[in-house]
């Protein structure tokens, strides 16, 4: 078999490419119609970006916020998944945690992260823990539903060739919770990167939430929006680069 | 005569109605299976013999009654191959007898799948994922095996083949054997004994001997059980 891709694909891929083109020419020429510093061009942005990125903080920022996502995720992603599973697989459990998810889902993500550094004070760990806490309710809501849906058929082929603990859980239930994982990891990933800004901006004195702050006191558009870009630059490389793969690998069967 | 080993004593096993009546498969069902036996299970369809299979596996454990004398390990072809679809063939059976890959191998091989050993079970046929099944429940040498209508959905041929290997594997290892049929004709030639199931809730209506003459089964050679 070939490996070029089919040609739906190819026209997928020049359309995307077509509409973000299509984005920036719109943006050049309102900002040319505009003429005004508070609305730059998509030119003075990129170059202010590049400059950062060379020279200046922006990937030092970009770095330490990407760290605190990835450690909020972390942390969300194991206590959200192990109660999920549970609240999946137990009635009971799923009738005790449900009024708690109900509540924390809800919660506006400032109050949290707000009641988080009053109790314990502005750190790198409150931080990570505020923003993990505001994750958590989605994890198990989402790990959940696949909970309740693994396949009782398997699960009894399973019991009964005795697989070991370790088997089952590699070979039975985590394939069926991958689906329920990457929509996690994808709308975690979404979510986490806001809500560390808010963090950021509200207690630390580094990363992008920071600098953002400090970009909005002097009203410095280009930098805001340069930030903004870089972030979703790395967003698209942490979805090209490592979920994309990651799905391939996962569901590698299904082709 | 052998050993009486398997003892079932179902005093009652019901399922929860659609209309909150609920149905009553079995009441009073008692079957003695001796060790090595070979039963042929059949009856209409939902007389309750793939329900009576599970209770005898254990797995269905929400009934009045006993199972004893159950031996292990078990071998089981349900009703739909059940494998693991991230898997391939080959590991599907591995996943069974952890660490004996080439037995696994050899039982693929057994059951006419050689070179499909790392396909995924959706790109294979019905019939070859109920194989992979069979090869699945027999790599785990089992000392009690429930076969599951095991010969649905193969072409004659495969069939014949299939019904070949169970008669070569029970000539060299006979483990206790459940076999839900309702191919009677070409079943019974690997039974010892019939058992037609009837009514409902379901009893007993026929037990019978099967007398052997001559050479069972048509033994191909090249569907012949694994070379040890």
């Amino acid at each position: 078999m070939s490996d070029t891709p089919s040609f739906p694909i190819l026209m997928q891929r020049r359309q995307s490419a077509a509409a973000l083109l299509a984005m920036v020419l719109v943006w050049q020429i309102a900002s040319s119609i505009a003429a005004d510093r508070l609305f730059p061009g998509p030119v003075q942005v990129v170059s202010v970006l590049l400059s950062e990125a060379v020279g200046g903080e922006l990937l030092y920022h970009l770095g330490i916020s990407l760290a605190r996502v990835v450690a909020s995720l972390a942390v969300a992603v194991v206590i959200g998944t192990a109660l999920g599973y549970a609240a999946g697989r137990s009635r009971r459990a799923d009738v005790w945690m449900r009024p708690w998810i109900v509540v924390l889902l809800n919660m506006p993500a400032l109050i949290t992260v707000i009641l988080i550094y009053i109790w314990l004070g502005l750190a790198e760990m409150a931080l990570v823990l505020a923003v993990a806490l505001n994750k958590i309710p989605n994890v198990v809501v989402t790990i959940r539903e696949g909970a309740g849906q693994l396949d009782k058929d398997l699960g009894e082929m399973a019991e009964l060739y005795r697989f070991s603990r370790a088997a089952m859980l590699r070979h039975v239930v985590l394939p069926q919770l991958a689906p329920f994982f990457l929509v996690t990891l994808r709308s975690g990933l979404a979510i986490t990167w806001k809500i560390v800004l808010l963090a950021e901006l509200l207690g630390r004195s580094n990363g992008v939430g920071f600098q953002l702050q400090v970009y909005f006191q002097n009203f410095d558009v280009t930098h805001i929006l340069a930030y903004a870009i870089s972030f979703g630059v790395v967003m698209l490389a942490i979805e090209y680069g490592l979920l994309v793969p990651l799905e391939r690998r996962l569901f590698a069967w299904r082709r | 005569m052998a050993a009486l080993m398997l003892a079932i004593r179902i005093e009652e096993k019901t399922f929860p109605g659609h209309d909150a009546q609920p149905l009553t498969v079995f009441r009073s069902l008692s079957l003695d299976i001796a060790d090595g036996e070979v039963c042929v299970l059949t009856g209409a369809s939902g007389v309750g013999k793939s329900t009576l299979l599970s209770i005898v596996s254990g797995l269905d454990r929400e009934f009045r009654g006993s199972v004893s004398g159950r031996p292990s390990p078990i071998g089981m072809l349900f009703q739909t191959p059940r494998l693991l679809p991230w898997l391939t063939a080959l590991r599907n059976v591995e996943i069974a007898v952890p660490g004996r890959a080439t037995d696994a191998s050899r039982w693929l091989a057994a059951v006419g799948l050689t070179g499909h050993e790392q396909d995924y079970p959706q790109r294979l046929s019905g019939g070859m994922a109920r194989r992979v099944a069979l090869a699945r429940a027999l790599a785990v040498e089992p000392a009690l095996l429930l076969l599951d209508e095991p010969f649905a959905s193969l072409d004659e041929t495969t069939a014949q083949a299939m019904r070949a290997l169970l008669h070569s594997g029970f000539a060299r290892r006979r483990p206790t054997t459940l076999m839900v049929t309702h191919d009677l004709a070409n079943a019974s030639s690997l039974g010892d004994r019939v058992i037609v199931l009837e009514g409902s809730p379901a009893r007993v209506v026929r037990d019978v001997a099967i007398s052997r003459g001559g050479e069972p089964g048509s033994g191909r050679a090249s569907m012949a059980g694994p070379a040890r």
